[in-house]
C-alpha cells in the first residue's frame, strides 16, 4: 500500500472521488479547454458541466503542440489560440468557475507553458485562483522534480498518467508521485471518442489496484453514459473530453449541459452505497 | 573530460524525456536495444556493409579553390554527404535505425520530414528492409518539396500531408508522435534529427558521427593538419552533430553552426533557434526554442524546409551554452547567393540547407584569412531545390510546364 504525499488541507479531488465511490457510483470528470469558443463561453460551459452533475472539472490550457490530443480537441484549442488565448485567461477562468461552483478544478496543461511561466509562480497563481492542481500529459514523474516540490509546497494535486504499456515499477512510481488520482489511459492512443473502450483499461486498473492505487480515473475515448457506467464498475472515476468539446462545438452550452446530464446518470447508483 | 559521444539523456541542462507516459516503454525498449546493438560487433559490421555497398561510404572530400577565392582565400574543403545514395547525410541515420528496427522485430516505421530528405531516406531503407512506411510531412512542405513526395511514394511509402498548426516540420513531428502513441506495438519511429526525447539525440548523433570521423582523417591526409574550423548548417542539427562530434576534443578546431535567419533575425520570420530562442520543452526534450512569453511555440520561417524548425537538438544547446560551438544566423538571401556561387565556381549544386553553411563559411574565411583551412559539411545536394531556386533566380522560362 502506497501512501500519497500530502500536505495542508489535502486533495479535494481525492475527497470528491471517494465520496462518489462510497455513495455507490464514481466520479465523472469533464474536460473543456479554456477560451473555446470564447473565454466567457468556456467559463459558462464549465459551470454548466457542474450544474448537470460533473464532479471534477478538467480545464485544458490551449497549447501549440498538443501531442496527446486527437482532432476534436486540437481543433478547439487551435481556435482558442487563434482567438488570442493567454495563460492569464486560464487563471481568470479558474477564478470565475470556482466563484460559481464548488467542484474542484484541475488544470490540464502541457509542460512548456508552466516552465515559461515559472513552475513556482504557476503553482502559487494556480492556488490563488482556486485551482486544485495539474494534469500533465507530457511530464513523467522522472522529469518532475520541480513540480513535485512546488505542488507539495502549494498543496496542489499532481495527476500523472499510467498507460497500458507502463511497467509495474512505473505504475508504482505514478501512484507515489500522484495526488488526486492516477490518470489511467484507457488505450494506446490520443484523445477522441471511440466506439468501444478497450479491455486494456480494466486490466490496467486491476494492475494499479494490485500495487496499491486507491484513486484511478480512466480517460481517453469515453463518450457515452454506457461507457461511463461500465468503467465506474471497476474504476474510481471516468474522464470525458472530446465528446463534451464536440457537443459544445455543435450545440453550444445547452448541448454540453445535456450531454453532461446524461453522462452523470451513468455515473450514479452502480452498486449499493458503502 | 571528453566532450565526445555524450550518452544522454542529459546534455548539461538540456535533453531529457518530456513525453506522454504511453511512449516511455517504447523509448526504454529502444534505449536498451540500441545499447546492445552499439556494443555488438555484428551490428556494426552489418551497418558498415550497408555504408560501403549501398549508400556509398566513405563519402569523399573535395577542395574548392575557385569558391574559396570568395572566402578571403582560406582553404575550403567540402565533406561530400551530397554524394550519398538519396542525396544527403540522412541515409546514415536511416540505415542505422532500420537495422535497429529489424533487431527489435517491428514491421512498420514512421518518420517526420521537412525538406523530404529524411522522409526519402526512411522510405528508401523501408523498401530495402521490406518495412511498411508512413511519412508525416507538413502540407506547406509537401507543396514546396513536391519532388521528394513523389520519390517517397515511388519507393512505396505512404506520405501524409499534415494540415494542423503551421503545417511544417514541427507539426509533422506532432502527428508522427500521435501515430507512435497509437501504434507503438508494431511501429518504430525513425526520428530524423538529433532532437526529440532520449535516446534519439545521442543515437542519431552516433549514426551520423561517421561524417566527422571520416572527414577528420581525410583532412589530415590531405593537409597534414586539422582544419581551423568546421562548419555546418543547423536545423534540428543532425548533420552538424555528425561532423562536429569527431572534433569536440580538438580544442584548436573551432566549430560553427549556421542557423536559418530567413528574412533576418531582426524580423519575426526566421528559424534561428539558438540565436534568438530561449530554453524550453518541445518534442520531448529541453532545449533552445522559439516561443512566445506563454511558452507557445512560434512558427519558424526559412526558404529551406529542412531548417524550418523552431527547436534544435539539446546537444547543440549544450555546446552553445559551454561555448564549445558558435551558432550564427544566415538569411535566405545569403544562403541562395552561396548556392549559386558554389554552382558556378565548382559545378556542385548544394541543397539550400547546406548553402547556409557555405554562406557562413564565406564570411568565416574572410575573417580567418588565407592561412586558414575550413571543413564544410555539404550535407545534401540541391536537385530537390530546383523549383525553389528556379523561382528565386527567375531561371524558368515563362509558361513552361514545371510540374
Amino acid at each position: 500500500m502506497t501512501t500519497p504525499i500530502t500536505s495542508g488541507a489535502g486533495s479535494t479531488v481525492e475527497q470528491t472521488i471517494a465520496r462518489r465511490r462510497s455513495a455507490g457510483g464514481g466520479a465523472l470528470i469533464g474536460y473543456l479547454p479554456v477560451g473555446f469558443p470564447t473565454l466567457n463561453d468556456s467559463i459558462d460551459a464549465a459551470v454548466a458541466l457542474v450544474a448537470n452533475g460533473v464532479d471534477v472539472i478538467e480545464l485544458g490550457l490551449p497549447y501549440s503542440d498538443p501531442v496527446m490530443d486527437g482532432p476534436v480537441i486540437q481543433a478547439a484549442t487551435q481556435q482558442a489560440l487563434a482567438n488570442g488565448f493567454k495563460l492569464r485567461h486560464g487563471f481568470e477562468a479558474i477564478r470565475a468557475i470556482t466563484a460559481q461552483v464548488d467542484a474542484p478544478v484541475l488544470v490540464m496543461t502541457y509542460w512548456n507553458p508552466v516552465v515559461q511561466y515559472g513552475v513556482e509562480r504557476f503553482a502559487d497563481d494556480l492556488r490563488a485562483a482556486g485551482g486544485a492542481g495539474l494534469i500533465t500529459p507530457d511530464l513523467i514523474p522522472d522529469e518532475a522534480d520541480d513540480w513535485m516540490a512546488a505542488s507539495v509546497r502549494a498543496d496542489l494535486d499532481r495527476v500523472f498518467l499510467a498507460a497500458p504499456s507502463s511497467s509495474d515499477a512505473r505504475l508504482v512510481q505514478a501512484i507515489e508521485a500522484s495526488r488526486g488520482f492516477v490518470y489511467t489511459v484507457s488505450t494506446m492512443g490520443t484523445t477522441g471518442a471511440r466506439a468501444g473502450v478497450d479491455a486494456a483499461a480494466r486490466i490496467l486498473v486491476e494492475r494499479l489496484r494490485a500495487v496499491g492505487c486507491t484513486s484511478a480515473c480512466v480517460g481517453l475515448g469515453i463518450s457515452t453514459p454506457e461507457q461511463v457506467r461500465e468503467i465506474l464498475g471497476y474504476a474510481d472515476g471516468a474522464i470525458v473530453g472530446s465528446a463534451l468539446v464536440k457537443a459544445l462545438t455543435d450545440g453550444g452550452i445547452p448541448a454540453v449541459g445535456r450531454l453532461a446530464r446524461e453522462l452523470a446518470v451513468g455515473a450514479r447508483d452502480i452498486r449499493p452505497a458503502a | 573530460m571528453s566532450l565526445r559521444t555524450q550518452p544522454g539523456p542529459y546534455f548539461g541542462d538540456f535533453g531529457g524525456r518530456f513525453v506522454p507516459e504511453s511512449l516511455v516503454a517504447a523509448l526504454d525498449e529502444l534505449t536498451a536495444e540500441y545499447e546492445l546493438a552499439r556494443n555488438d560487433p555484428a551490428f556494426a559490421a552489418a551497418l558498415t556493409k550497408l555504408h560501403v555497398n549501398y549508400s556509398g561510404r566513405p563519402s569523399i572530400i573535395t577542395e574548392v579553390p575557385r569558391f574559396a577565392e570568395y572566402a578571403g582565400g582560406a582553404r575550403i574543403i567540402l565533406k561530400r554527404e551530397d554524394l550519398n545514395h538519396t542525396g544527403s547525410h540522412k541515409i546514415n541515420n536511416a540505415l542505422g535505425q532500420a537495422l535497429l528496427t529489424q533487431r527489435i522485430g517491428k514491421t512498420r516505421v514512421i518518420a517526420e520530414t521537412g525538406a523530404g530528405q529524411h522522409g526519402v531516406a526512411t522510405a528508401t531503407v523501408a523498401a530495402l528492409f521490406g518495412l511498411e512506411c508512413v511519412v508525416y510531412m507538413g502540407e506547406v512542405d509537401t507543396e514546396r518539396q513536391a519532388l521528394n513526395v513523389a520519390r517517397m511514394r515511388l519507393l512505396g511509402a505512404e506520405v501524409v500531408p499534415v494540415k494542423t498548426g503551421s503545417r511544417t516540420l514541427k507539426d509533422a513531428i506532432n502527428d508522427a508522435m500521435r501515430d507512435w502513441v497509437s501504434n507503438v506495438e508494431t511501429t518504430n519511429y525513425i526520428f530524423g534529427t538529433v532532437a526529440g526525447p532520449h535516446p534519439f539525440p545521442a543515437m542519431v548523433r552516433d549514426f551520423q558521427k561517421i561524417i566527422g570521423e571520416e572527414a577528420r582523417k581525410q583532412v589530415l591526409d590531405l593537409t597534414g593538419s586539422l582544419p581551423d574550423a568546421v562548419t555546418a548548417c543547423v536545423g534540428g542539427g543532425s548533420n552538424a552533430m555528425g561532423i562536429f562530434d569527431a572534433f569536440l576534443d580538438d580544442p584548436d578546431v573551432a566549430l560553427f553552426g549556421y542557423e536559418a535567419a530567413g528574412d533576418g533575425v531582426e524580423t519575426p520570420r526566421h528559424a534561428a533557434t539558438i540565436t534568438k530562442g530561449r530554453p524550453g520543452v518541445l518534442h520531448g526534450a529541453r532545449s533552445m526554442l522559439l516561443q512566445d512569453e506563454d511558452g507557445q511555440t512560434v512558427d519558424s520561417h526559412s526558404i529551406s524546409a529542412g531548417l524550418d524548425y523552431p527547436g534544435v537538438g539539446p546537444e547543440h544547446a549544450w555546446l552553445a551554452s559551454i561555448g564549445r560551438a558558435t551558432y550564427l544566423p544566415i538569411t535566405d538571401d545569403e544562403a541562395m547567393s552561396a548556392l549559386r556561387l558554389l554552382s558556378r565556381t565548382e559545378g556542385i549544386i548544394p541543397a539550400i540547407e547546406s548553402s547556409h553553411a557555405l554562406a557562413g563559411t564565406l564570411e568565416l574565411g574572410r575573417a580567418l584569412g588565407p592561412e586558414a583551412t575550413i571543413l564544410v559539411n555539404l550535407s545534401g545536394r540541391g536537385d530537390k531545390d530546383m523549383e525553389t531556386a528556379g523561382r528565386y533566380f527567375d531561371l524558368l522560362d515563362e509558361g513552361a510546364e514545371q510540374s
